[in-house]
């Protein structure tokens, strides 16, 4: 099976359990039991080419442009978390079937490890390390998911926010360590990078990127002092505490150690990081499992005792504590998953976690206390099981260290004793001792379905003891291989004659026990003894950061949109003068033009203008006509600078917005009153001008200078009538050469337009509804409704104007027009229909809805779009001839004429709708409706007359 | 020439900031038009200033370009003018449905909307929340 396919299957199996849900919860787990098993199967049935040395890879480009590739491989350390990470995934499947009760939603939970597991093959199989980041940041994800499945719980809420904010930090640290990396090696494929071992320990980023990597590492496997995030995701359900903190997400820290170790390890900086962060975890989370009550947090602080076992193996840089490290991970693996069950079965039966409560239930639950013991037994490294077998390699290891060597020794062996303490505290203070008559619940063994996994992975524990060779010996050996990129052989013996190691073990084995036996003394001392609680800590670091973040916020927006606006405003000043006073600026080479009397008139119109607008602007009908002569000078600035299009696009919208304003303004308050103070309007006047004096240097600056570089349009000019068939290049680059762009911004446009008919919709409904029922207009109402000479001037302007359209739209692609401007034209036309014969009667006339238009028009841009696909040419490539008919000149035909029709009818569709809009809210607000075509309702006047 | 265009385009913008900061809707979508007026202009000037020399090709056999002005600037500001006229209308509608919801036109939150609640400690660890 395709490595990429057995990463793939568990994401395949997290979409089952939704769909089958319904089935039972029998059939869920069934689903997911099965593509685990495929997957599962599909890797081992590699395990002959891999034991040959082989590695298996599989490639599919994904983004070569920045080399983030889905390439996947299996060696023998993908191989050994493959089927630790499948077959536990296995026998937790069947496990979570039976512990979860029937609150809990199953279908939920197995969709949640479904794509944990997921994501974990994915880390052990990307050959990418960018596809290895996002799986890393998968996991994270769904780990959050999983510790906070009972979110009832503020435990559990609390546990998996800080286990996403621990691991989640670490990611970040690592992308970065492993963009250093890959920037380094040339390459992100993990096959390049492992061979690039002296370029990358040669180089000066080797020790940032390095320490970044082991960050993200060690947060990921809870290493001192990341390590307080695991106990507290103890809080999730058993099931994902043996699968997270047995074999998979904890081990996903050092499987990257494991996988970067040709390249990272065997410096000095690695040694001296790596093995005393693993040594101090290892003692610290020993100490501290011998003294907590709740059973799972034993094991949870036991878990980080043994990652910092594997982590100091690693660290030591060796080939020897390299295969004791891959030993250890499945050994620990082993007797720590089944450790879990137990401690889920026994909360389970007995419903209390809490060690003081428990005690005797060797008679209560024999097939429990069997499992557990020889569970915790191998924990202990006690013989012949198979966690004696790699405690001991790692004692020897420390014995034979070249630096430090005492130092490792002495605690190593601390933390061995810890280790057989609290393992035997496990054994002793929990089926041991006398049987009491106040559980919680009267416990007996559970059924089979749920030791059934715990009994299977306790076989193991007695048989790798005994036969590591055997069981355990080719899979030490090729995944120790791809390790260390060299051919180990694990010689693994129960026996090795008397050495330090077994001293060492001995001394640990006896001060284990006595030290179990003073328990009750120590724990009181260690109850009383005052010492930092990281929680505490956590949460305080997480509050002073959201109150930090919160007063920023609050400063800069405090639900006043003129301060957040000026802040803005002021933060890009700041940001261009930064730009402009760090920068380059060029002499100012290009000539000036000569002042001509027309552009002088604009200009003296748009000042004159602008300055009227700031000081009338409260009187708004006025500061409406101001805007509107803003608006034509613009569009005659258009004009006398040589672009037609826009001159024409600019005049029509200007039509356009300044109708839509005055419908507006008909409902708003005619004048604004004065509310701010002198001060605080010299302040908005200093930091306008400002940003006006900023806004009118850069662009006088600009128009100085030549182009630094050539522009692009070159191309544009030279190709328009060659490959896009016209000669009016704006048009041709509109429909042709950034035709997706267009494509792009006529969809907007017409969700413009179809968001204004849904807030229409609201405000027709509802208390608006009521409101505009019962409006009172503000200002006396016109007696001349529609004037007669508008009525007929404007019936005889629409044909006219819809010639104009099609015209303009006709020779768009050669001359100034194409269809932004024939729609804007046509659209005038329409409105004022409206605007002359009234609401009603124009729209009894209008058969197609607008929204249609909109739609009509995309889809045609589309199709005309895909069409380009027959011919064999990417989206939007544009065909065109030349044809001729009887009685008519030879004319071009082009394929961007049907993209342009899109635009056409889009840009109708849209402001026709829009104004539409604000039309049936003012019927809505008691506009009378004309029943003839021309009406002149002189009801009102005497009314008026008579007040 | 150029320091009319400059003058005028930073005319209108300080015009258009000014406006946009004042409180009440209507002033605001008037200073966002005056910025579309400016920012438009703006853009279309990064092809410089040409009088006379449209981008629309006389003569296909010549070929060359030198005689035309920038296009693409002006095909992005054709855009952008259609666009910024959606843009007002969204921004128009939403102004007149708050006034006719909500009575007024003005701009800023009201207070009792903005007050937050107080930031409690990381996670709210009473147990009535065990049984939510």
């Amino acid at each position: 099976m395709s490595p990429a396919l057995i990463a793939l299957l568990p994401f395949i199996g997290a979409l089952l359990p939704g769909l089958l849900i319904r089935s039972g919860r029998t059939v869920a787990a069934t689903a997911c039991g099965t593509t685990t098993f495929v997957a599962l199967l599909g890797l081992l049935l590699h395990i002959p080419a891999i034991l040959r040395g082989e590695v298996l890879i599989a490639r599919f480009e994904w983004l070569p442009l920045i080399q983030l590739n889905a390439n996947f491989r299996i060696d023998g350390l993908s191989l050994l978390f493959g089927i630790l990470i499948l077959g536990i995934g296995l026998l937790i499947i069947t496990y979570a079937r039976f512990y979860l009760s029937r609150q809990d939603s199953i279908g939920k939970f197995y969709t949640y490890l479904m794509l944990f597991q997921g994501a974990m093959m994915g880390i052990v199989l990307s050959d990418n390390i960018l596809l290895l980041l996002v799986f890393w940041e998968l996991t994270s994800l769904s780990s959050f998911l999983l510790i906070g499945y009972w979110r009832h719980l503020p435990a559990g809420r609390q546990g998996a926010r800080m286990a996403l904010t621990v691991t989640g930090m670490g990611g970040l640290a690592m992308i970065a360590g492993m963009l250093l990396l890959g920037q380094i090696a040339g390459s992100y494929d993990i096959s390049d990078i492992l061979n690039a071992k002296d370029a990358i320990q040669a180089s000066p980023y080797y020790t940032p990127a390095l320490i970044l990597i082991l960050i993200g590492a060690f947060t990921k496997s809870a290493q001192f002092p990341f390590h307080f995030w695991l106990p507290h995701a103890m809080a999730a359900p058993t099931p994902v505490s043996a699968y997270l903190h047995s074999a998979t997400m904890v081990k996903a820290g050092l499987f990257l150690m494991a996988r970067l170790w040709p390249v990272l390890a065997g410096t000095e900086q690695w040694f001296w990081i790596v093995s005393t962060t693993g040594l101090i975890t290892m003692l610290l989370g020993a100490s501290i499992a011998l003294f907590k009550d709740d059973l799972k947090a034993l094991l949870a602080f036991s878990t980080v005792s043994h990652l910092g076992l594997i982590t100091m193996l690693l660290g030591f840089g060796t080939e020897e504590a390299a295969i004791a490290a891959v030993f250890h991970i499945i050994n620990h693996a082993t007797f720590k998953a089944a450790l879990f069950m137990t401690a889920g079965i026994i909360d389970h039966e007995t419903h209390t976690r809490s060690i003081a409560r428990l005690g005797g239930l060797r008679k209560l639950m024999p097939v429990t206390f069997v499992i557990g013991t020889v569970a915790a037994l191998s924990m202990a490294g006690i013989p012949p099981l198979n966690g004696f077998l790699s405690k001991e390699m790692m004692l020897y290891e420390a014995s034979h260290l070249a630096v430090a060597r005492q130092g490792f020794m002495i605690f190593a062996t601390l933390a061995a004793l810890f280790s057989v303490a609290y393992s035997l505290r496990f054994i002793f203070h929990v089926f041991l001792g006398p049987q009491r008559d106040d559980y919680p619940h009267q416990p007996h063994d559970p059924g089979f379905g749920m030791w059934a996994g715990p009994a299977l992975l306790v076989t193991l524990v007695i048989l790798i003891g005994l036969f590591p060779n055997t069981l355990a010996g080719w899979l030490v050996d090729a995944s120790a291989a791809a390790v260390t990129g060299g051919h180990p052989h694990a010689h693994i013996s129960l026996w090795h004659g008397v050495n330090a190691a077994l001293i060492m073990s001995l001394i640990a084995i006896a001060g284990g026990a006595a030290l179990l036996s003073l328990h009750k003394s120590f724990q009181a001392a260690w109850d009383s003894a005052p010492r930092p609680e990281a929680k505490a800590i956590f949460d305080w670091l997480v509050l002073r950061i959201v109150f930090a973040a919160r007063g920023i916020s609050d400063n800069l927006t405090n639900g006043s949109m003129p301060r957040a606006l000026a802040a803005f405003t002021l933060a890009t000043l700041f940001a261009g003068s930064v730009a402009w006073y760090t920068g380059r600026v060029g002499p100012a080479t290009r000539p000036m033009l000569p002042i001509e009397p027309v552009p002088l008139i604009g200009w003296l119109m748009v000042m004159v203008a602008t300055g009227c607008m700031v000081f009338f602007h409260r009187i708004r009908v006025l500061a409406l006509v101001l805007v509107g002569v803003v608006g034509l000078v613009t569009s005659v600035f258009f004009a006398y600078f040589s672009a037609p299009d826009l001159a024409l696009t600019q005049i029509s919208v200007e039509v356009v917005t300044v109708i839509l304003l005055l419908l507006a303004l008909h409902f708003l308050p005619k004048r604004t009153a004065t509310e701010t103070s002198t001060i605080h309007r010299g302040w908005d006047a200093f930091i306008a001008t400002l940003a006006g004096i900023g806004m009118g240097s850069l662009c006088y600056a600009m128009l100085r200078r030549d182009f630094a570089f050539d522009p692009i349009s070159g191309y544009m000019l030279e190709n328009s009538y060659a490959l896009g068939g016209g000669d009016n290049v704006v048009n041709v680059i509109l429909v042709d050469f950034r035709g997706y762009d267009t494509f792009g911004e006529i969809t907007v446009l017409g969700i413009a337009a179809l968001a204004i008919f849904a807030l229409t919709q609201t405000l027709l409904q509802g208390n608006s509804a009521k409101r505009l029922t019962n409006w009172v207009h503000d200002q006396r109402r016109a007696g001349d409704r529609h004037p007669v000479m508008l009525v007929i001037a404007t019936r005889v302007i629409l044909p006219i104007s819809l010639v104009v359209g099609v015209y303009m739209f006709l020779r768009g692609h050669n001359q100034p027009g194409g269809g932004f401007i024939a729609g804007l034209a046509v659209a005038i036309g329409l409105l004022m229909q409206y605007m002359a014969s009234g609401y009603a009667w124009a729209q009894e006339r209008q058969t197609i809805p607008y929204h249609a238009l909109i739609g009509a028009g995309v889809v045609a841009a589309g199709v005309t779009g895909i069409g380009a696909w027959f011919n064999g040419l990417p989206f939007l490539t544009s065909d065109f001839g030349y044809f001729k008919l009887p009685f008519l000149e030879k004319f071009e035909l082009a394929t961007a004429m049907g993209f342009d029709l899109g635009v056409f009818l889009c840009v109708v569709g849209a402001v026709m709708l829009a104004l539409n809009s604000l039309s049936r809210i003012a019927r809505r607000a008691g506009e009378t409706v004309n029943k003839n075509p021309m009406d002149i309702n002189l009801r009102d006047e005497p009314k008026e007359g008579a007040q | 020439m150029e320091m009319l265009v400059a003058s005028a385009i930073g005319a209108t913008t300080a015009a258009g900031i000014y406006l946009i900061l004042r409180l009440r809707t209507f002033a605001v979508v008037l200073g966002m038009t005056m910025l579309t007026y400016a920012i438009n202009a703006f853009l279309f000037t990064t092809g410089r200033l040409v009088v006379n020399l449209p981008p629309i090709l006389q003569d296909h056999a010549a070929g060359g370009h030198a005689t035309y002005t920038d296009p693409l600037p002006q095909a992005l500001v054709l855009t952008a003018i259609v666009i910024s006229f959606g843009m007002t209308a969204v921004v128009v509608m939403m102004a007149l449905g708050s006034f006719i919801e909500g009575g007024d036109d003005r701009i800023n939150m009201p207070d009792d909307d903005y007050i937050m609640p107080p930031l409690k400690t990381v996670d709210d660890q009473k147990p009535e929340d065990e049984t939510a």
